[in-house]
């Protein structure tokens, strides 16, 4: 004998296995629950004729169940599939649930209608390009910033710039009169060469190195340092890519693609303005940077 | 035959244990502390002895044991290079051909062998994902500084603005690179840079940005073109990220500038920095860090520029071959002339359909602690 009634009082008060309490309301898990809402008239488990709607891969059915087979949980609820189209599915569940109170039809409707927008929301976005979301793996992360702090250390950054900036000074890579060092420390530096050279007297370039270091010929002196010297250096365009990647010098090394034009050409027309500037930094940035105001 | 040595752990006696064991830990150290000294001694009047001395200790560090991984792109440069000479006459020679073909067909040879101005900055288009947020717009911020010709333009969401539709617009209008960075969390987290007319594309994770409002004592940049340091790219894939990112400079630096970007590669980790350098002496530099510094670390390179995945559109008509020869022939003939006449109006860039990987980071491929890739 089926008493709604008391099944309600029994699953409200005491223990139902489906509701779920939050602060302000009760939701039921039950599957055939129409609203999702622990109700006296949702609850699936207390109404002996109740109806709802399902969805499985994009086909929509009404279940409904009545109190002539509440005796066979078997065969409870009768699956009716609803056609595809909107309309007449709502039709169809007007024909099916007639003289049925109001809130069952109703609340059959409105899940319908959700469930096709979903439906369609989905089969949308199935056709977009949706950005990738990758999982952030945390072991992964912390074994990577340690190796990241390691790596860090042993690679004595500073270190590592002020040799190849050092490198590049003494490769002559700035040309003659570099307008990125002091004169005083180009002097220097331009003395202790010419120190150097006389006292290598006895290797092979004997002759030459005694001539120039009566003269100031430094360009006879880079073509010299470029014979033995693993890189060439050339003004213009090729030279100052040699320069850019002295990191990949043995790479380009390689590729004979820059011409000997001498260094003069571009730095000479330099020389005039920068020489005050390569005393000191620049005092005045005029704050311009290159970059224009960001577009919207 | 030497005698056995008296274990402290042999006394049951725990406090006494301990006053033995603490007074053999200290009287060793300080015999070692003892040695030392007497070295430094030795050595302070005998540089000599100090030079043999480091000469025959190296120690056994990662890079000096790096193993690396077998596969081209990855592997040691001057292992294959050594192969090759045993055949040929020349020593070197045919192995620094293939190099240099190498060089001179891959994506970057257009920058290398242009002929226009080279003071002129290849243009940059800097972009973020969609919907950023402000640690990410000042970041983008910084980055615009640093690279000469660059722009910030804000990405839309939306259908029609996937990386690869944007670069190909971006290709059409001049610009020669793209860069992406991505957020996760209200916090850059990774950079796309895609070489742009049809450029391999890379992938980097992004860590320890520190913005140049942090940095104390920072100096102020200043719109010169700064000078490239790229060091310790080893591998054919460090080198085509070495040269991806010297393209983003133009070639030609202004020295009066005094600034140096550097890019070193240690243990596959990229530190990029920014200083301004002024030489003190033959011997010495001072450096005083410009601008921002973070650690990028490759995650993928792939071939051509981000695909497109339009699942909506639908599948061409079919063709038939005969009409097909003709119509190729006569397109190739086209495409030709195109070519020679209009370099100014650079073909349409389409995204491709697929991803195209040349090398992904999978961590398999760490097979032990001393396998790099860069």
């Amino acid at each position: 004998m089926q008493s709604d009634d008391v099944i309600w009082s029994v699953i409200n008060h005491q223990f139902c296995s489906y509701k779920v309490k939050t602060a302000t309301q009760n939701f039921c898990r039950n599957e055939y629950n129409v609203t999702g809402l622990c109700n006296r008239q949702s609850c699936p488990l207390a109404n002996s004729r109740y109806a709802t709607i399902r969805e499985h891969e994009g086909i929509l059915y009404l279940y409904v169940k009545t109190i002539e087979r509440a005796h066979s949980p078997a065969h409870m609820w009768e699956k009716i599939t609803l056609s595809n189209n909107y309309s007449k599915a709502l039709e169809q569940i007007d024909n099916e649930l007639i003289h049925w109170p109001n809130f069952m039809i109703h609340k059959c409707k409105q899940r319908v209608t959700k469930i096709t927008q979903y439906l369609i929301k989905m089969r949308r976005l199935q056709l977009r390009q949706e950005p990738k979301l990758v999982g952030v793996k945390k072991k992964l992360d912390r074994r990577e910033t340690v190796r990241e702090r390691k790596a860090l250390s042993a690679a004595h950054l500073e270190k590592s710039i002020e040799k190849e900036l050092i490198e590049r000074l003494k490769s002559k890579a700035y040309g003659d009169a570099p307008l990125n060092v002091n004169e005083s420390v180009w002097q220097a530096f331009l003395d202790r060469e010419k120190g150097d050279k006389g006292k290598g007297v006895a290797n092979e370039l004997e002759d030459m190195v005694n001539d120039e270091t009566d003269e100031e010929l430094e360009e006879e002196l880079e073509e010299e340092m470029d014979d033995w010297g693993s890189r060439e250096f050339v003004s213009d365009i090729s030279e100052d890519e040699d320069e850019d990647d002295d990191g990949l010098s043995d790479l380009e090394d390689v590729v004979v693609r820059s011409f000997d034009q001498g260094s003069g050409s571009d730095e000479d027309g330099e020389d005039g303005d920068s020489n005050e500037e390569n005393s000191k930094p620049k005092p005045s940035t005029l704050g311009k940077r290159k970059a224009p105001a960001p577009k919207a | 035959m030497p005698p056995s040595r008296f274990e402290p752990s042999i006394i049951k006696n725990k406090i006494k244990r301990e006053e033995i064991a603490n007074k053999n830990k200290k009287a060793k150290s300080q015999d070692k502390l003892q040695r030392r000294l007497a070295r430094a001694k030795l050595e302070a009047n005998d540089p000599t002895a100090k030079k043999k001395r480091l000469s025959t200790n190296v120690p056994r560090t990662l890079d000096n044991m790096r193993e690396f991984d077998p596969s081209f792109l990855t592997a040691d440069p001057s292992s294959s290079s050594q192969t090759q000479d045993g055949p040929s006459s020349s020593p070197g020679e045919p192995a620094y051909d293939e190099n240099a073909e190498d060089l001179a067909s891959d994506p970057f040879a257009a920058y290398f062998n242009s002929e226009e101005d080279p003071n002129i900055p290849p243009k940059v288009l800097i972009t973020t994902s969609p919907k950023a947020s402000k640690p990410t717009y000042e970041f983008c911020d910084e980055i615009v500084g640093i690279f000469p010709g660059a722009e910030f333009i804000r990405r839309k969401k939306g259908k029609g603005f996937e990386v690869g539709r944007i670069a190909g617009w971006a290709a059409g209008r001049g610009y020669k690179h793209m860069v992406v960075v991505n957020e996760d969390m209200k916090k850059p987290n990774a950079i796309t840079l895609i070489h742009l007319p049809n450029g391999p594309t890379a992938y980097f994770k992004l860590t320890s940005i520190e913005l140049t409002k942090q940095i104390y004592g920072h100096a102020r940049a200043t719109p010169h073109n700064p000078e490239l340091v790229l060091n310790n790219f080893v591998t054919r894939l460090g080198h085509t990220v070495g040269r991806m990112f010297q393209t983003l400079f133009p070639p030609l630096p202004e020295f009066q500038g005094r600034q140096v970007v550097t890019l070193h590669n240690q243990r596959d980790f990229l530190f990029f920095r920014r200083h301004r350098y002024a030489f003190r002496s033959p011997e010495k530099v001072a450096l005083q860090e410009i601008g921002p510094r973070f650690t990028l670390k490759l995650r993928s390179l792939r071939k051509g520029i981000p695909a497109v995945f339009n699942l909506a559109e639908e599948p061409k008509g079919l063709e038939f071959d005969v009409d097909d020869l003709k119509s190729s022939v006569e397109e190739t003939l086209d495409s030709d002339e195109n070519k020679q006449n209009a370099s100014e109006a650079p073909e349409k860039v389409i995204p491709p359909k697929q991803d195209d990987y040349l090398w992904k980071w999978k961590p398999e491929l760490e097979t032990t602690r001393r396998t790099f890739f860069l």
